[in-house]
């Protein structure tokens, strides 16, 4: 059975994670992905139309605090532990501009 | 080692001291750490405070707590202000958290001494703790073999009398099979039982904290403090922590337990006999031992392999180098986060992120991920159906013994199936417990999954207790 997944497929998937992978990175994980794609096939071959999905064992609901001011984490403490941080704020490099 | 429960006795009583409990804990920890690679981290500053606090309130006349002076190790995805939380990952490498978790807060309640962080499978993904971007742990009775995972260390450090108890985190097995294959106790307990709050995420809908230890009594004492209602996890039970500890000697005389078909096919030989001792075990006890066939459970692996990822790969789109840990430079923010994710993390977490990406996708959404999640409503009304036939469900944690390094590295479907009597627990969100039952090949331990419904843990103590005292640990 050939594998449900192609090399572009995976390329385009490493791109929206924000993973960078090499030639032989990409053909490993093509051929382990797919492994892992062909053995749930046999959940699709099931014909589960009127099953409702389960996201959440026990249901979620929201659940809500009173609205009352309160001590949060230290902000120096939190930035501290930052690659980088200015003025009281992480930094982070150019966001706008041309195209690298 | 002496079990939580006599240190804490003799602590409380004064007879010992934290301080000296401690000294043993760390000795323990210098002998062998080198070989066997447990700890990632020894907090002997912070540990040395806890212990002094826990001496002065016995020396004042107050009562520390029911884990007064006793050394637990906690596996290195749960939070500890100020002390080194990496995950095993290149990525948080340095970093040290703000804030504690709500166990760790609950465990420093107790009077237990937190005397370090243990290593794991990177962000917990893995069955053997090969992942670890630090280098694996080695199982304490075999250490050309791996102590199962991804909670190993926390493992290895009760099996190898580190500390007499551990916490460690169970998303699709990650207790219940080191714990199998350290030969200790191990507990998956229901969702929501345990607060999240401060375990780094990886399945939100799937994780859960639980304990390690080397008899039951002690997993029930050590459940009892980590359970209860915390506000700062929406996803936590309303209700207090249960009764457990009173209700271990409950024995299982009248009980219907379930031995499941599914739970036990494609084991090996030495798994199989020992599940079929326990059930002798169980029914010279008193209970009714019931054959159930559960089909839908042959669907979990697929399930979770796509739920599981899918939640990580949104779970861990925050390590993007701004907020903490690894950054690696580039021209523009875009190209400095893929630099950054690139470099700090390891093969398998990025497969999963991809998987979970590609399972998640315009075009593939309904095909995977939304099949799974009805597959998953599947098993949790497959579960439902077998609760009425039997209070108890059994069979094996693992499909073997410990296992050699790089048996399984190169496939990972093949470590996938580590954990395919574990991950339908999960999916369902339910409890299960793994019990040491006798051994098999070259002598390693082998272990016996109990299972039952939300909120089951009281029972499923009783009935692993019955276990331990048959394996001739009275």
């Amino acid at each position: 059975m050939s594998s449900p997944l192609r090399r572009e497929d995976v390329a385009h998937v490493a791109k929206l994670a924000r993973l960078t992978l090499s030639d032989e990175e990409l053909d490993t994980f093509t051929e382990q992905l797919g492994q892992v794609l062909e053995h749930a096939n046999d959940m699709g071959a099931l014909d589960l139309t009127d099953v409702v999905a389960t996201a959440h064992p026990f249901g979620l609901i929201n659940v809500v605090r009173d609205d009352v001011v309160r001590a949060s984490l230290d902000r120096a403490a939190v930035l501290d532990m930052a690659p980088d941080a200015q003025d009281g704020r992480f930094a982070v490099p150019r966001i706008m501009g041309e195209a690298p | 080692m002496r079990s939580a429960a006599q240190i804490a006795l003799d602590v409380r009583s004064g007879a010992t001291s934290a301080a000296r409990e401690l000294a043993t804990s760390l000795e323990a920890i210098a002998a062998r750490n080198d070989e066997l690679h447990v700890f990632l981290h020894v907090d002997h500053e912070g540990a040395a405070k806890a212990a002094a606090k826990v001496d002065r309130l016995v020396a004042e006349g107050q009562d520390p707590g029911p884990l007064a002076g006793v050394p637990v190790a906690v596996k290195d995805n749960i939070c500890q202000r100020g002390v080194p939380t990496t995950c095993s990952s290149r990525i948080l490498e340095g970093w040290r958290p703000p804030y504690s978790a709500t166990v760790i807060d609950r465990l420093l309640g107790a009077g237990a001494i937190p005397v370090g962080k243990t290593n794991l499978d990177e962000f917990a993904m893995g069955s053997s703790t090969e992942n670890s971007a630090f280098g694996p742990t080695r199982n304490p009775l075999d250490p050309t073999r791996v102590p199962g995972g991804s909670s190993g260390g926390s493992a290895a450090a009760v099996a190898a009398d580190m500390t007499p108890i551990s916490i460690g985190s169970d998303t699709g097995g990650s207790i219940r099979q080191p714990a199998a294959l350290c030969g200790i106790i191990g507990v998956k307990p229901t969702y929501g039982l345990v607060s999240r709050y401060g375990l780094i995420a990886f399945a939100s809908s799937l994780d859960q904290i639980g304990p390690f230890a080397k008899n039951v009594t002690d997993a029930a004492m050590l459940l009892e403090v980590l359970a209860g209602h915390d506000p700062l996890d929406s996803t936590s039970l309303p209700e207090p922590s249960p009764a457990l500890l009173a209700h271990v000697g409950d024995g299982v005389n009248g009980q219907r337990i379930g031995i499941v078909r599914e739970l036990v096919e494609g084991a090996d030989e030495d798994v199989v006999a020992q599940v079929h001792r326990a059930l002798d075990a169980l029914r010279d006890a008193g209970a009714t031992i019931v054959e159930l066939s559960i089909p839908e459970l042959r669907l979990g692996l697929s399930a979770y392999y796509l739920i599981a990822p899918a939640e990580a790969s949104s779970n861990l789109a925050r390590f993007d180098g701004v907020r903490y840990g690894l950054r690696v430079d580039a021209d523009d923010v875009t190209a400095m986060m893929e630099a950054t994710r690139t470099a700090g993390f390891g093969a398998e977490v990025k497969r999963r992120i991809m998987l979970g990406t590609y399972a998640l996708s315009a075009g593939y959404y309904d095909a995977y991920y939304g099949q799974a999640l009805k597959v998953r409503t599947q098993m949790i009304d497959a579960f439902r159906r077998a609760y009425r036939e039997a209070d108890l469900l059994i069979g094996a944690t693992a499909p073997s013994v410990a296992f050699a390094f790089g048996a399984k590295t190169d496939n990972p479907m093949a470590m996938y199936l580590s954990d395919v009597f574990t991950i339908p627990t999960n999916l369902a969100g339910e409890a299960a417990v793994s019990v040491p039952f006798g051994s098999g090949e070259a002598g390693l331990p082998i272990g016996v999954q109990l299972l039952g419904p939300g909120r089951s843990e009281a029972r499923l103590f009783a009935a692993a207790r019955v276990l331990e005292i048959a394996d001739g640990r009275p």
